[in-house]
């Protein structure tokens, strides 16, 4: 398998911290897959008369405040982390990048009108609109997958325009419009292929973003609601364990670490390896 | 007497796949003191890296495998780290191509003049300021007590690379390194350069490396030369030997390919003209109420394209000759004036015009590099207008990609390749046939050859040549490079800050009476023969106060204007025998007579 191979020797050119990220990259993406099936315990069953009970062979992780399974809580909860980021990720990356090409190929007052729009969206703090979103609508799933998407599009949009923007005065760009090119040939056959490295990077980065915000939402009760439980629902509703030194609200704060660090990692290590390919 | 430089043996070896893959291969050569040795070959020769080596240094991923170096009683590729430090700067120096990249933008020119005086501790900050400003003088610049209180933005490229000489010879180097020193410059702006450190060599008695890919420069500069190809020397010797007794096979290909060989046509113009441009005024910028945009580039053209025929476009950078380009492939659009396209009104809008029009019309650009999407095959490449123009598909469409790419000469394996897999050479062919794949009637060359090797210019040239003999397409021909376009091009129309000052048809840029702006133009161009810089009159004047709105936009730097009218009225139009035309208030007789001391300009070659 060519894919198989060449990905194979991309990872073994990565610089030590880029395989960390690399690693748990992967790890998270299988739990995300096949979390739910390799859970020990139903994700709601009480299971232990103890509550915050330690680290024990029976329960790897510990059990919570009504003595539910940790692992298996961690297991379920980390398929809705990053299942609801990558789509609100996924969104704003697209819906800034699609905008963006649009602004980039139309210019003039296109460009200005989107460009100013995202500006004025820019100006409100992500979580202050996350916050007035619910407190209107109240929580639901698509509400935080909405609010996270409007949050982040601006941003995407910024850079994917500044891309676009670039490689438009670029002379092949020149020549298929002194060729008589439509703008959407021109924005999706000759802009688009070059700007997809640095968007995926930038996708990378949304999503550790988005990872944050709706962890922080949840930790705030007005993310996710019970009986459905995202990583900041569980470091919330086990908050109460903290001064015992409970594992029960160690574990998704170190899940949600080792979720957005190694994807960072992994960024800075392609991209790096990026800029390096380029040079030579 | 022992030679001031000693090169023995050297090799440099670049890390490739795991691999030492040589450079510069076993290169040995010595320079006496006070002599310049000229380092000469096409891009990838190994030239610069020769070069560099001389400060002991090898850019990253290279290594300076084997070989000793001696400058003096130095000793540079055994030095540590700390020891090349105290060398480079202070006993070998190094001028880079381009001075605006090599300043710092925030800092005056006197403090970066004196830096390396400073860091070396080879004078106190008055005594190395009071050498600057006599470097200053010796090097021709304007002003040379108060230019160092200036910042680089507000000194012109070729001022700036004086100033950059300046810096290198503050601390009394014993050697200096000249890398491509005046090819980012006009030729107008060259000589003056050229003639600043020549004379500055002469009298400091300076042992320079001269770089360059340009033999008709290097005749002028040094006293050795040293021909390189693919990392090995092929030849060394004195310049006169070098350029009048070639011995290698290499160099007389490089001689040949730097003579100008007459390439024109012979067709005659018949019929309605393919292009014809009138009053023709464009620019960028907001539109103001009477339609005229805030910067003007382009100011009353008139031209004209006949069938079959190349039409020369030349003038120095910010000339306009590019946006004329841009205005005719409707990229820039025209505020006054008409572009007739074969006697149709051809609008100067996008939007406006058909795909027929789109495809009669094409533009190749100048930088081979970005004229290519990096993300789509060679194939992919050309079957784009082939569908887009013809509908072709399929076996069709390979079939056709297959010829264009034997038409301009490639291989037709390539076409699975991608841009960054091909040569400059290549990726200038393929742009070519980019453009031939519409079936033009008309293709604008926008400095096609600038950015190419000699030798490979030349087989681009010779490819235009004979596919207008095949195709019987026109051609307008912009450039810079006064040698090309008189060995293309049929008529010839100098613009100068985007005026048209001088037309005619080929014969009228090879003898005078000219515009006194061609005249500069031509007259600065170097000829390939020791002593031409010496012979040549100074005909630049510094630059009075700046050209007002309706006079001539060259009487700033006209050598001679005539009092009293040039800076009253506006030039006119003159029509002078044969077919020529001039915006000048001086007569042909008069021109002529100011022109003829020069009579030795050589008559190109004709090609066997």
């Amino acid at each position: 398998m060519d894919i198989a191979r060449s990905g194979w020797r991309t990872a073994a050119s990565l610089p030590m911290a880029g395989r960390v990220g690399l690693f748990f990259v992967l790890l998270w993406l299988a739990i995300a897959l096949f979390g739910p099936s390799l859970a020990p315990h139903d994700v709601g069953a009480v299971v232990s008369p103890d509550v915050f009970a330690p680290l024990s062979a029976a329960y790897p992780l510990g059990t919570d405040y009504l003595g539910r399974d940790m692992l298996s809580r961690i297991l379920y909860a980390g398929r809705f982390t990053i299942g609801l980021a990558l789509v609100a990720a996924l969104a704003a990356s697209v819906t800034g990048t699609t905008l963006a090409l649009i602004a980039a190929t139309a210019g003039g007052w296109v460009d200005e009108v989107t460009s100013r729009l995202m500006d004025a969206f820019i100006s409100i703090p992500s979580k202050m609109l996350a916050l007035v979103m619910v407190a209107a609508f109240g929580s639901s799933v698509g509400l935080l997958i909405l609010t996270a998407a409007l949050s982040y599009t601006p941003g995407a949009f910024r850079i994917a325009r500044s891309l676009a923007v670039n490689v438009k005065t670029l002379e092949y760009v020149q020549a298929a419009r002194a060729r008589g090119e439509r703008l959407a040939y021109i924005a999706g056959v000759e802009i688009l292929p070059n700007m997809v490295n640095p968007m995926l990077a930038d996708f990378g980065l949304r999503f550790v973003f988005v990872v944050l915000l709706l962890s922080g939402m949840s930790f705030l009760g007005l993310g996710v609601q019970p009986p459905d439980a995202d990583l900041g629902s569980l470091v919330r509703e086990n908050i109460g364990g903290l001064f015992e030194g409970a594992p029960a609200v160690v574990m998704p704060a170190i899940a949600i670490a080792t979720l957005t660090v190694s994807v960072n990692l992994l960024i800075d290590a392609l991209s790096g390896r990026a800029t390096r390919a380029s040079e030579s | 007497m022992e030679p001031l430089v000693q090169v023995e043996g050297l090799r440099v070896v670049v890390r490739k796949d795991g691999r030492d893959v040589p450079i510069v291969k076993d290169v040995s050569f010595a320079i006496p003191k006070g002599e310049v040795l000229a380092l000469i070959g096409e891009s990838g020769s190994g030239k610069t890296t020769i070069a560099l080596t001389m400060l002991g240094y090898a850019r990253r991923g290279c290594r300076i495998a084997a070989g000793s170096i001696r400058i003096g009683d130095t000793k540079v590729l055994a030095l540590t780290p700390e020891q090349q430090y105290a060398l480079r700067g202070r006993k070998v120096s190094y001028i880079a191509q381009s001075a605006a990249a090599a300043f710092n933008p925030v800092k005056t020119i006197m403090d970066q003049v004196v830096e390396g005086a400073m860091i070396h501790g080879t004078a106190s900050r008055a005594a190395a300021e009071a050498k600057a400003v006599e470097l200053f003088a010796a090097l021709a610049l304007p002003d040379p007590r108060g230019i160092g209180a200036r910042y680089p933005h507000q000194v012109s490229g070729g001022q700036l690379q004086r100033l950059m000489a300046a810096m290198a010879l503050i601390t009394d180097p014993e050697l200096v390194v000249l890398d491509e020193p005046t090819t980012a410059l006009d030729v107008t702006t060259q000589i003056e350069v050229l003639r600043a450190f020549r004379k500055v060599v002469r009298e400091r008695g300076t042992t320079a490396v001269y770089v360059s890919h340009d033999l008709a420069v290097v005749a002028q500069m040094a006293d050795q030369i040293l021909v390189l190809s693919d990392g090995e020397m092929r030849e060394v010797g004195a310049t006169a030997d070098i350029l009048e007794r070639p011995t290698h096979p290499y160099t007389r290909s490089l001689l040949a390919a730097a003579a100008p060989q007459l390439r024109a046509g012979t067709a005659t113009a018949a019929g309605t003209p393919l292009l014809e441009i009138r009053g023709l005024v464009a620019g960028y910028g907001r539109v103001d109420a009477s339609g005229l945009p805030e910067k003007r580039i382009l100011n009353d053209i008139d031209l004209t394209i006949a069938r079959g025929r190349t039409v020369g476009v030349i003038g120095e950078s910010g000339s306009g000759k590019t946006t004329l380009a841009r205005v005719v492939a409707g990229l820039v659009p025209a505020a006054r004036g008409t572009v007739l396209f074969d006697g149709k009104p051809l609008p100067t809008n996008l939007k406006a015009r058909t795909r027929e029009q789109f495809r009669r019309i094409q533009i190749v650009f100048q930088n081979a590099d970005t004229v290519l999407n990096p993300a789509h095959t060679i194939e992919r490449i050309l079957a784009r207008p082939l569908a887009f123009y013809h509908g072709m598909r399929g076996d069709e469409a390979r079939k056709r990609i297959a010829e264009l790419l034997d038409l301009v000469k490639m291989p037709a394996a390539l076409a699975a390749r991608r841009p960054a897999e091909l040569s400059g050479g290549q990726k200038q062919r393929v742009n070519l046939a980019r453009a031939l794949a519409a079936n033009p009637d008309l293709i604008l060359c926008d400095e096609v050859t600038s950015a190419l090797d000699t030798v490979v210019a030349a087989a681009i040239l010779d490819l235009l040549a004979e596919l207008r003999r095949e195709l019987g397409v026109s051609y307008m021909f912009i450039s810079h490079d006064i040698s090309t376009v008189r060995a293309v091009c049929d008529e010839v129309v100098v613009l100068y800050s985007g005026c048209k000052v001088d037309s005619g048809s080929r014969a009228a840029i090879t003898a005078p009476p000219f515009h006194p702006y061609a005249d500069l133009l031509i007259s600065s161009v170097p000829e390939l023969r020791t002593g031409w810089l010496d012979g040549v009159p100074v005909r630049t004047v510094a630059a009075k106060k700046p050209a007002r709105e309706g006079l001539c936009t060259f009487l700033d730097r006209c050598p001679v204007a005539i009092d009293g009218v040039c800076d009253r009225e506006a030039p006119p139009r003159r029509a002078l025998p044969g077919g020529k035309e001039i915006l000048c208030h001086h007569t042909s007789s008069e021109l002529e007579q100011l022109q003829a001391v020069d009579t030795s300009r050589p008559a190109p070659r004709q090609v066997a």
